[in-house]
Parts: C-alpha cells; structure tokens; sequence
C-alpha cells in the first residue's frame, strides 16, 4: 500500500523538507516538497497528493489559510498540520478546519510513523468505501426490469436519463407493470441513493392517517397519538419519497401536498414548528391523471408540478417478446429462494403464457410462476401448473363421467379415503359415495 | 568478493574488537570489503545546545569530507545522540541509493534505559542498525517483513525483534542492485 501514497510536504525550511523527505521516501511513499503555500497550491492544481504534511507558520501564506484553500479546490487530500508552536487553540482550529491531525515539532519518530500509518489506513478504508459503492450501485441497478423489447428499452433509458436529475416524477401504467421497481431504480441511480427511499400507498390510507403518515404528528395531537411521531417526509430527508396510487388523495391533501412541494416544509400534526426536508418526489398511478383534472377530480397546478417527467409502463401483452426472459428471470427468482435446483417451462405452457392477456401485468406472471413451481413435479412447468392450462386441458377432453370420478379421488385423497369425511365434502350420503366408488373402481393407493 | 570497498568510520571512541566485529558481519551480509577507518571529529558545530542533541542532518552531509580513502559505502558511527529537524530522535540516517549514511550507538546502550549493560546486545543492535542504513544506501526502503533487518525501528525494542539480515525480497533487490 505504501508505494502507493502520495505525500507532499510543504515547509519553508529546507532542513525540515529534506528530513522529512528522507524519512518518507525509506518508508516507500512517493514524496514531493514545496517550500511555500503558494508553490503548493500551484502544485495541488496539477496533481493529487494523497497526504499533505504543512508546517503552520509560512511567510507569506501560513499553513492554516494554505488548508482552507486545499479544502476550497475540493481535494480529498488529507491534510496534517505542523508547528513549532504547540497551542491548544491553533490545534482545535486545525482540527474544525478538518485537518486529519497536528503534530509538533519535533515528532517523536513513533508518532510520526503512527500518524502516517492513520492517515493511509484512512486512505485505503476511503478506497474501499468507494469500491464497495461502486458495487452495490451496481448491485441496486435495474436488474428487476427485465426485458428486450423496445418499450421496455425506452422506460430503462428514461430511468437513466431522470435519475440523475432532482425533477418530480410521475410513473403511470396499469396495475402490476412494475411502477414501484421503476421508482425505486430511478432512487437507486440516483445521486440521493444513500439516502432513504420512503413508499406511501396512498390508496391504502384514510385523509386523516394519509395526512399524519405525511407530515407525522406530535404527542396528543390526536387521540391515540401517545407520542411524536416523524412523518415520511421528515424520514424521506435527503433521500426519496414514492407517493403510489397519487390519484387517490383527497382534494385536501392535494393542496397540502402542492404547498409542501413548493416549499419542502411542512409542520407536524398537531404541531407549530415548522420542518423543512429535502426530498425527491416520485408519484405512481394507474389513473389517467390529465382526465382527472380535465373533470376537475385533480388539481391542475399539483399536477403539473409532479408531472415534470412521466414514464409510462406499457402493460405486458404489449410486450410479448418479453415473456420468456421474464419467465426465466422468476424460475431464477424463486427457485432460488425456495432452494430448488433450476428448472424449466416445457414449450406448450410458453406459448399459451405469450398468448394469454395478462390483466393483472408482471404481477400476474410472477405469481403464476411462483405457485407452478410449488405445485409442479420440481422439473419442468407443464401446462398444467399454470391456471389458464388447466382451464384449456379440463374443458377439452374430459367428460361429465370422467370429470365426476377425478373430482371423487382428489377428495377421498383429501380425507385420507375417510368416505364419512369425504361424503359430507361432496354434500352427498355415505351410500351415495360408495355407490359412486364401486361404479368407478376406485381404490385407495398404497 | 567485490573489488568496491565499504568503510565503516568510526567517529567516536570505540573498542577495536567492536568495530572489527560490525565490519566482519557487514562484509558478510553485503559481499563487499569492508574496512575500520577512526577519524578525530570536533562534533562540537553540530551540537545543538537547545536539544543537546548532534544534527545527523548535517553530518549525513558533511562525512565524505572525513576521510581521504575511495569508498563504494560511508558509514559514520558516532556514540552522541543524533537528531534531525523533525524527529526527536535517531538511531540512523541515510539518503536512498546514494553513497553515505550515519549511525549512532547512544540510543542502542541499555544503560539509557535503566537497564544493565549489555555489550552483546550493543554489538548486535549495532549490526543490525548499520546494516538497516546501508540497505537504503542500496536503494532498499523499510520493509514489512517482521524479522527483516530493513523493517522500520523507532524503538530499541523493535530493533531486538529484527534479524541481522534479509528477508528474501530484500535480499534479491539488493542482489539487483549490486
């Protein structure tokens, strides 16, 4: 690690630069000096310095205004302070002027070892905090939004293109086409990915707890409000806050949610101070919001205030194409978290998932999926695993007899073949069912 | 061996046989010949009265001028306590990859430390430190290796954890660098 630091060492005296220089450059680093501020700062334009080691009195520039202008060009050096002159009140300044450490002439040979050696762990934990970032932006990427077609395509490249920004969001597509998984890759892409994504279903509230989940409240402001509480526009801070099924909200909190918007502040339920916050909106509906407000059902001015960018969903039988990877994609998804060896989906159960309209979206897909593994023979989904296969294999072939004698076995299975259990099941009597059971030749299995 | 010479100098008063081991296991280590020069010094232009300490700055730079022989390697070795500007203290000194280096035995002395005598332990601090700043003089910088001679000492105790030589990596830049 120590080849690959970079120390630059800025004292007017010569004696200090050469001892220094030695000192660093038999412990490895690479190390450059400059016998004045000014040289350092010129220095500091050109090249990054990983460590910078600056004796406090300088003529001309001292090594305090010196640290202010490193920290005004932005650079991540980290900067130590030197000084003949030990006193407490240059070294706390040093130190709120976020210097790493200060350090009197002369060092004791172990303290300076151990406030290099500080200073390049720090260096190597920052390294590795960026890398691990680095990582798991790639791990929050837009894996969930799967798929080729040229729909989709344009929904990841409006994900990428508005991430970046700070613009209100507006995602509409109907339900189960994944308005939530674009929110939260747009969050995930996004320089406030460090900070909270906070979801609101809006749909799922009353005005009044839709109005206290917002804002939060303070302690007796309501009954049953036996503390203070945060809202999620407090908690959203920095981060993101996703308003689902916005088309919802009363015309009151329309107009709360339109003064919050303009200001980022709010007060508490209940409350008189007022809390500012600093969120992105992201809203999601499966409404036709410029009809609502052309029918007067949604306020205009909030509307275009959300509606900066809006990204719309195509719904999944308008992307076949992306049937089968999506298909794969949840086989993956949930044989892996059912622990399962992976498994396939036999052609005739794909066709038939391409060709089926899918009102309830990738929603729907996915939990026809989920439930044709619980229920399939482990290997490959059949046609049968799925709801709609079962329909097309059930009225096709059989008959009232055939139809009646399966319907008998699968619930004297059910019963343990208990026919007192299994009679009052099928609202027939006991000789009824035997009779049934001699005409089919029914037989318990071993 | 080398036809190149490194000359131990003995800027102190030292006991011959001392001096005469330290030669022998630096000629050992390095494969040079090595030789015992004793020069008369007044030490007393280096002598910082504020720190009561020798400027090992000053006489890094000044101890060519000290002897009239060809050298490949200049170690002085000095019994005052040397410093540089910025340390309290130094064992030794030397400039990478050039020719001169200096060491001083004061800081070696368990006497200094409250502790009885111990010419052994001198010796073998001794060894050890002025073959630590010949190896910079090699172009060789502080190693990691915990038994290397080259890993970086800033207490005597250190020194005492490091061997009289090496470690292979070491070894093998030196060996590149001869």
């Amino acid at each position: 690690m120590a080849d690959k630091i970079s120390i630059l060492i800025v004292d007017d005296e010569e004696s200090v630069r050469d001892s220094l220089y030695n000192w660093f450059i038999e412990d490895g680093y690479s190390v450059e000096c400059a016998e004045n501020a000014k040289k350092a700062l010129q220095m500091l334009e050109e090249k990054e310095f990983d460590i910078i080691l600056a004796d406090i009195k300088m003529p001309g520039m001292d090594g305090m205004e010196m640290h202010r202008r490193i920290r005004s060009l932005n650079r991540d050096s980290i900067v130590i302070i030197m000084t003949a002159f030990a006193s407490v009140d240059t070294a706390v300044q040093a130190l709120k002027d976020g210097a790493f450490d200060y350090i009197t002439k002369p060092f004791d040979p172990d303290d300076l070892s151990h406030l290099i050696r500080n200073a390049a762990a720090q260096i190597s934990l920052k390294s590795e905090n960026e890398a691990l970032k680095r990582r798991v932006t790639t791990l929050e990427n837009v894996d969930d939004l799967i798929g080729r077609s040229e729909a989709i395509q344009n929904v990841l490249k409006q994900v990428e293109n508005v991430a970046q920004s700070n613009s209100s969001v507006i995602i509409t597509g109907e339900s189960g086409t994944g308005k939530e998984l674009v929110a939260r890759a747009i969050h995930a892409n996004s320089p406030r990915r460090y900070f909270p994504l906070i979801s609101v279903h809006c749909g799922a509230l009353t005005e009044s707890l839709l109005e206290s989940e917002l804002f939060g409240h303070e302690k007796g402001a309501f009954t049953g409000a036996t503390f203070n509480r945060k809202g999620r526009f407090e908690m959203a801070d920095g981060g993101t806050i996703f308003l689902d099924e916005i088309a919802t909200i009363s015309p009151k909190m329309q107009i709360e949610l339109l003064r919050v918007l303009e200001t980022k502040s709010f007060v508490r339920v209940g409350g008189n101070k007022e809390i500012t916050s600093d969120f992105r909106v992201i809203c999601a509906t499966n409404r036709d919001l410029t009809s609502m407000v052309k029918s007067g059902t949604f306020r205009e001015d909030l509307y275009y205030r959300l509606n900066v960018v809006n990204i719309t969903i195509p719904p999944l039988r308008e992307r076949v194409d992306d049937i089968p990877l999506l298909v794969n994609h949840f086989i993956g998804k949930y044989c892996t978290s059912m622990s399962r060896d992976l498994i396939t989906i036999e052609p005739a159960a794909l066709r038939h998932l391409e060709r089926f309209e899918f009102p309830g979206n990738v929603r729907e897909l996915e939990n026809m999926i989920e439930r044709a593994i619980v229920i399939g023979n482990g290997k490959e989904i059949k046609l049968k695993d799925l709801p709609m296969g079962k329909e097309v294999a059930d009225t096709s072939v059989e008959s009232l007899d055939e139809m009646e004698k399966r319907h008998i076995e699968q619930i004297l299975a059910k019963y343990d073949w208990n026919v007192s259990r299994s009679a009052r099941a099928l609202n027939v009597d006991r000789v009824t069912l035997y009779n049934k059971i001699r005409k089919y030749d029914l037989k318990q299995k071993e | 061996m080398e036809d190149k010479k490194i000359i131990l100098l003995s800027c102190g008063s030292f006991d011959r046989g001392f001096l005469k081991k330290i030669s022998g296991e630096v000629e050992a280590i390095f494969n040079y010949q090595t030789v015992t020069e004793e020069c008369h010094l007044d030490l007393s232009p280096y002598y910082n009265p504020t720190r009561r300490q020798y400027d090992g700055d000053r006489l890094l730079h000044q101890i060519p001028a000290f002897t009239n022989s060809e050298y490949y390697k200049l170690i002085g070795l000095f019994r005052v306590d040397l410093y540089i500007p910025i340390l309290t203290y130094i064992f030794g000194q030397a400039i990478l990859g050039r020719d001169c280096a200096v060491a001083s035995v004061y800081r070696l002395r368990n006497e200094l430390y409250g502790l009885k005598q111990d010419e052994e332990l001198l010796l073998s601090r001794t060894v050890k430190e002025v073959i630590h700043e010949l190896g910079h003089t090699f172009g060789l910088i502080h190693c990691h290796s915990t038994t290397c001679v080259m890993r970086s000492s800033t207490y005597v105790e250190d020194i005492d954890l490091k061997e009289a030589k090496f470690c292979r990596q070491c070894r093998s830049q030196l060996e590149l660098q001869q």
